[in-house]
């Protein structure tokens, strides 16, 4: 699913600049269930724009479901962000004008598909995060975790082969932060590949491998419960 | 696609639309009041042209009144500064010779003439005419009466054609005076016709208005003139207006034996020459419809920075769309559509208050002076042209900096 050989970021800032990715080398297959931990500065972010071809790497080779993307033009990432990633944002990141319904609607609108089909697609969708009687709401009427449920259904609205979540608890209480988790694991479950970062050891162990991040390359990667990521936090 | 589109971006335009009420206001303000500004000033233009053109054809349209003068030059054994005149036979003689031209006709004049109606009576100026001379000099009579015709000339009939303020004094305003007789200078004449009220701004020997037309043959029988006092005429297009004109030059010098070369031996009002006064007033349209167009572009400025506030305020909704997907050129037709809508908005007051102005300036009775202002077909495209222009300007540069973001910059990922 994701091939990284020699990744590296480097960043502008004034007359210095910044290495944020230091020949970084990943792999993830079709799938997994995998979180990115690493205190501040380790490149973690810069990694997930990367990955979701918000930004491309300064050098190195980059493959998306078997398609090198790193030297892609602006429309051509777009493309791909549109069909093949979706994304979920700790700050949800909902257009406050728009209902819940329309705020599903708008990756499938951009990717041009008919007025039925996104009918049908987002009523299923919004349903299945358990909001299917909320499809009328703009994201002031709703709650944190109602808000992160719509972005959830809205990065599934391409059905694309990659969910990335930045943080996507990290603006939650527990209570609804757990709901969260359930609702990706059982994507998880039914297939969809996911990629997350966290800050929280706890929601790290409930992915199926663990990735550790630090200056900019990767330390560690461990498969299971993860212990030893935590004991590096 | 395209529909959903729309309806993607008409939302959002209504959304801030809701969000920032004063600001939109002030905005379609400033664009209102350009749009005012650029067709009023195109409109009353036109109207002062078209006035100017009337008053202009009020003397004549497009025709050349000639005076016999001095010679100004030795001639054939002549020395200069010889006089001669016009007589009748110049006329036909024109005619003849001179197939340029459409119209000529002769004119006698005499002023201190008394016109008298029963115990009304005034001094007045005759004009003894040809038929041609109404065409030329725009008379048109009123409804019940006619011109003098060839009919009156050739049997030297005593009828005459009054002018409107003529007979507005001798008979009263509105009466209509055809078959009744007035006595000038004590001899009876049949009046046939009035003139229709006309414009007429120049002259050379006063208003059509105030005067009295009778053929020139009974004129002259009745008065003894010898010479006309002047010739009026008019080429047949205003192509061959010059050809005309010189041919009138060498057939009397030929006739009365002066150099074709010596323009001053014929003085002539060329009122063609006179519509080089037109080339002002186009200059002066265009001068004033890029004094309108600068106006304007003072409300398309404040439009341009007001979409770029709007772009800074939505940089956050720009990194969600392209984090979804939207590509450079949605975000880009975007924002230009939404300036667009606002510039249409803001145009179409500015129209709507303008055809207002437009439609109610005639009420201010200043049409004697500058016209009725009228807003021309090629005036509004060329007013739908600015505003499109201006409206794409205003929009294209900050819809540019829009698409062209960076996502993860503008999400602050």
């Amino acid at each position: 699913m994701i091939k990284m050989n020699g990744i590296r970021k480097l960043y502008a800032t004034g007359k210095v600049a910044v290495e944020a990715l230091k020949g970084l080398d990943l792999e993830l297959k079709g799938g997994e269930f995998v979180s990115i931990v690493g205190p501040s500065g380790s490149g973690k972010s810069t990694l997930m724009n990367i990955v979701g071809c918000l930004d491309t790497p300064s050098e190195g080779e980059f493959f998306l479901d078997g398609e090198r993307v790193d030297q892609f033009n602006g429309n051509q990432l777009a493309e791909v962000r549109n069909k093949k990633i979706g994304f979920v944002f700790q700050n949800f990141n909902l257009l406050p004008y728009a209902t819940a319904y329309e705020n599903v609607e708008l990756p499938m609108i951009f990717a041009g598909a008919p007025q039925k089909e996104r009918k049908e697609t987002v009523t299923r969708l919004l349903t299945r995060v358990g909001l299917g009687d909320r499809m009328d709401h703009k994201p002031t009427e709703l709650s944190g975790g109602e808000m992160q449920r719509v972005a959830i259904a809205r990065a599934l609205a391409n059905s694309p082969k990659l969910i990335l979540a930045d943080e996507p608890t990290g603006n939650l209480d527990s209570h609804s932060g757990a709901e969260i988790m359930g609702i990706f694991e059982e994507l998880w479950k039914s297939g969809t590949t996911i990629l997350m970062i966290t800050h929280d050891p706890n929601i790290a162990k409930r992915t199926k491998r663990t990735i550790m991040i630090k200056d900019g390359v990767i330390v560690t990667s461990l498969n299971g419960n993860g212990n030893g990521s935590s004991s590096h936090e | 696609m395209q529909l959903t589109s729309l309806k993607l971006y008409m939302k959002q335009f209504l959304h801030d639309l809701r969000a920032q009420k004063l600001r939109t206001f002030l905005t379609l303000v400033g664009l209102s009041w350009g749009t005012v500004t650029v067709i009023c000033l195109l409109a009353f233009g036109y109207g002062l042209q078209n006035n100017q053109q009337e008053q202009m054809k009020g003397l004549g349209d497009n025709i050349v009144i000639m005076w016999a003068s001095n010679t100004s030059k030795p001639y054939a054994g002549y020395p200069k500064g010889r006089w001669f005149g016009f007589v009748p036979d110049d006329i036909k003689m024109m005619r003849q010779n001179i197939p340029d031209l459409e119209a000529v006709s002769g004119e006698f004049q005499r002023g201190n003439i008394t016109i008298r109606n029963g115990r009304k009576s005034k001094l007045i100026q005759i004009s003894g005419v040809d038929p041609e001379f109404a065409p030329m000099r725009t008379i048109v009579p009123e409804d019940g009466g006619r011109f003098l015709n060839d009919i009156d000339v050739n049997d030297k009939r005593r009828v005459i054609f009054l002018g409107n303020d003529l007979r507005d004094e001798i008979f009263g305003e509105g009466i209509d005076p055809v078959g009744k007789a007035v006595l000038i200078d004590n001899v009876p004449y049949t009046v046939v016709g009035v003139m229709v009220k006309k414009k007429q701004d120049s002259s050379y020997s006063g208003r059509d208005k105030d005067k009295g037309f009778v053929p020139a043959t009974t004129f002259q029988s009745t008065y003894g003139d010898r010479y006309l006092d002047n010739i009026v005429f008019r080429a047949k297009t205003l192509e061959i207006h010059k050809q005309a004109v010189d041919r009138t030059y060498e057939t009397f010098a030929k006739r009365y034996k002066f150099d074709p070369t010596d323009r001053e031996a014929l003085s002539m009002w060329d009122t063609v020459e006179d519509n080089g006064f037109m080339v002002f007033f186009v200059a002066m349209r265009l001068f004033v419809g890029f004094v309108g167009f600068m106006t304007l572009m003072v409300g398309g400025i404040g439009l341009a920075n007001i979409m770029y506030v709007v772009v800074e305020e939505r940089t956050k909704e720009i990194g969600i769309k392209m984090a979804l997907g939207a590509k450079k050129g949605f975000v880009l037709f975007g924002f230009i559509f939404e300036t667009l809508i606002l510039t249409t908005i803001g145009g179409g007051i500015g129209y709507g208050i303008a055809q207002l102005i437009i439609s109610l300036a005639p009420m201010m009775n200043i049409k004697d002076y500058v016209g009725t202002p009228t807003l021309s077909l090629q005036d509004k495209l060329a007013v739908v042209a600015i505003l499109g222009f201006i409206g794409f300007m205003a929009s294209f540069f900050p819809a540019r900096r829009a698409a062209n973001m960076n996502p993860v910059q503008a999400l602050k990922l």
